[in-house]
């Protein structure tokens, strides 16, 4: 592990590295946290502490939370059958799992909705609930985790399993105690970027969510919403609140999970 | 391996209740595995005498991975009963075969400590920490790796990790001990020492032990009992002395060690006599070449009909015989200690 001189790239190519973040990444952050602060600390606290933009940051955070759990079983799951099982088909639903990240998301909001709206083929109408939210949710989420634990998978070795079952572990056991651990860390970096991405996500919920204040209006529409009637220090608040969400999470989950693979890779 | 080690070894073995003394005979009975259309095991037959170290021996893909590993119960058999100790295991899973397996690889659990990796056995069996503690101290302190106890896997050597490989394996006081190449992934050296240290350990230990090798010079040095096998078949079962000296047939004669073809016949090159005088059975060959290996002396020959071999002497006879490139020279099979006096001509 480690950057040796010999491994590294050089000062110019860092040199561009940092430019270039802080072009693309840093500075249009540093620009909305500035904008954030227009009317000062008060005015930044006002704008989070408005009932419609409290409850847009609740529902937000707490959908993402659901949809996080629900990917980090399923997408381990369909990660395990993808590499673990054989059945007909199988690329073509490896190729199946990519797409719901790379429709455009209103297209998977058009989707949901002729399947959960008004006109439902199953009678099952869930415009503008709660629930909608999550399957838009979970629908572009999919990728994220399944992607994240597959290689893992594929690289584990099927003789530490056999040497856990020969010491007498059970399929359950051998699974909690040797496979998850192993996978963890890939489990949490995927579980990360789904969960940034749903707090962020405004393509595939606009059209099922329905957007009612206090009930599926979620941050980004809410942020849409101020700008539209010129509120710009609100919304520029909220995404400001957003982005802070987004980091410490992927912050703490990087320590989290950094830590367990480097007790892994603590080489000689 | 020094004598201080293998008092030490000993000592430690004795005093410690680590390692209970438990024997059980493994019994093998027209076993039979096909994978697809291949056939991997061809009724294989086998009597594993409690308390010894037996080695499978073959070259790769001869089937000797895929008996242990149905002897383990990694492996469903198609066909043919395993049974271990009195008991028929032919279907009972391998949680639940009280076997030590230890893998080329190691297997080492990555994520857990080495104190970890060795108790994992028994803390699945629920036993009081402090018990696993204590047994597992003594574990290391036998396979040599006391003081290791915190480190990870992935800090020690390869050497180390096998050694770790076998505390684990010991630690849940298997009814018998199964090494699959354990030291195929190991330098030479290390090889060496390890395989003088497991056969030490082994013998204290007394618990059966059945290693499989591609290596004959391995199997020869370590095992009791040694089962060649080639293409999923048995070839022979016996001594490494037997299985060396009177070789079932041409495959494991020329698995067990170098030959030389005299007259059709596989020989073994230091079973040929080299003379200057023409003897009954002897074969006429040419000297092609001198080599000398320390104490040993190999010389190369073509016969008439042009075919090479070598014969292996000693650098003493090599002297007495005058050697030299070009030189005319006799061949035949026999102990040199029986060759005539090279006066009597
Ligand atoms: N899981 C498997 N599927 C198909 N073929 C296998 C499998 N395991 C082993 N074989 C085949 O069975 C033969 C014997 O394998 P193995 O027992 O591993 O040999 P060895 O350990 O003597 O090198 C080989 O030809 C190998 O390719
Ligand atoms: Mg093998």
């Amino acid at each position: 592990m480690g950057r040796t001189a010999a491994g590294g790239i050089g000062p110019i190519g860092l040199g561009v590295a940092v430019l270039w973040l802080s072009v693309i990444v840093l500075l249009p952050l540093a620009a909305i946290t500035v904008r954030s602060f227009d009317d000062g600390l008060g005015g930044f606290i006002d704008a989070i502490d408005a009932p419609a933009a409290r409850a847009a940051l609740t529902v937000t955070v707490g959908v993402s939370l659901i949809v996080t759990l629900i990917n980090v079983v399923m997408g381990t799951l369909i990660a395990w059958v993808l590499v673990r099982d054989d059945f007909r088909g199988k690329g073509f639903v490896n190729a199946l799992i990519d797409l719901p990240f790379a429709l455009p998301t209103i297209v998977a909001s058009i989707v949901l909705l002729s399947l959960y709206g008004p006109q439902s083929p199953f009678n099952i109408e869930l415009n503008a609930t709660r629930p909608a939210l999550v399957i838009a949710l979970l629908f572009v989420t999919l990728p994220f985790v399944v992607r994240a634990v597959q290689p893992v998978l594929i690289e584990l070795d099927k003789e530490v399993e056999e040497a856990a079952a020969s010491l007498g572990a059970s399929n359950l056991t051998t699974f909690r105690r040797i496979i998850l651990p192993t996978l963890a860390p890939a489990i949490l970096s995927g579980a990360g970027l789904a969960f940034t991405r749903a707090i962020g996500e405004y393509g595939s919920v606009v059209l099922i969510g329905g957007g009612i204040p206090r009930e599926t209006e979620v941050a980004s529409q809410y942020i849409q919403k101020q700008i539209e009637i010129d509120r710009f220090v609100n919304a520029a608040a909220v995404s400001v609140t957003l982005l802070l969400i987004a980091f410490v999470v992927l912050l703490v989950l990087r320590l989290i999970g950094g830590r367990a693979a480097r007790r892994e890779e603590r080489a000689g | 391996m020094t004598d201080a080690v293998a008092e030490d070894l000993h000592r430690l073995v004795t005093e410690s209740d680590a390692i209970a003394a438990q024997s059980h005979a493994i019994v093998v009975e027209h076993l039979e595995k096909h994978y697809g259309d291949y056939h991997a095991l061809r009724d294989i037959n086998l009597n594993i005498p409690s308390g010894s170290l037996t080695a499978l021996l073959g070259p790769s893909g001869s089937g000797k991975s895929t008996l242990l590993r149905a002897i383990a119960g990694l492996e469903v058999p198609d066909g043919g009963t395993v049974r271990i100790g009195d008991e028929d295991v032919t279907y009972v899973p391998p949680q639940k075969r009280e076997i030590g397996f230890v893998f080329q690889h190691y297997a080492a659990f990555k994520h857990l400590t080495v104190r970890d990796n060795v108790g994992f056995g028994p803390s699945i069996r629920k036993q009081p920490k402090a018990e696993i503690a204590k047994r597992v101290d003594e574990l290391l302190e036998i396979v040599g790796l006391d003081g290791y106890q915190d480190r990870y896997p992935s800090q020690l050597s390869g050497g180390q990790r096998q050694r770790m490989a076998l505390a684990r394996a010991l630690a849940v006081h298997p009814k018998v001990l199964l090494l699959d190449e354990p030291f195929g992934a190991l330098d030479a050296k290390v090889r060496e020492d390890l395989r003088g240290w497991l056969r030490q350990l082994q013998s204290e230990t007394g618990v059966t032990t059945v290693l499989v090798t591609h290596d004959q010079e391995e199997a020869l040095d370590v095992a009791d009992h040694i089962a060649v096998l080639n293409e999923g078949a048995i070839e022979q079962w016996g001594s490494p002395r037997e299985v060396y000296e009177t070789p079932a047939n041409d495959f494991v004669m020329s698995f067990l060690g170098p030959t030389a073809v005299l007259r059709g016949a596989l020989v073994r090159p230091h079973d040929l006599v080299l003379s200057h005088e023409h003897i009954d059975g002897a074969v006429s060959t040419v000297v092609e070449r001198v080599v000398h290996l320390g104490f040993e002396v190999r010389v190369e020959l073509r016969d008439e009909q042009g075919e090479q071999l070598s014969a292996q002497t000693t650098r003493g006879e090599a002297a007495r015989l005058d050697l030299a490139v070009g030189q005319r020279i006799f061949v035949r099979p026999g102990q040199p200690d029986a060759a005539p006096a090279p006066t009597t001509a």
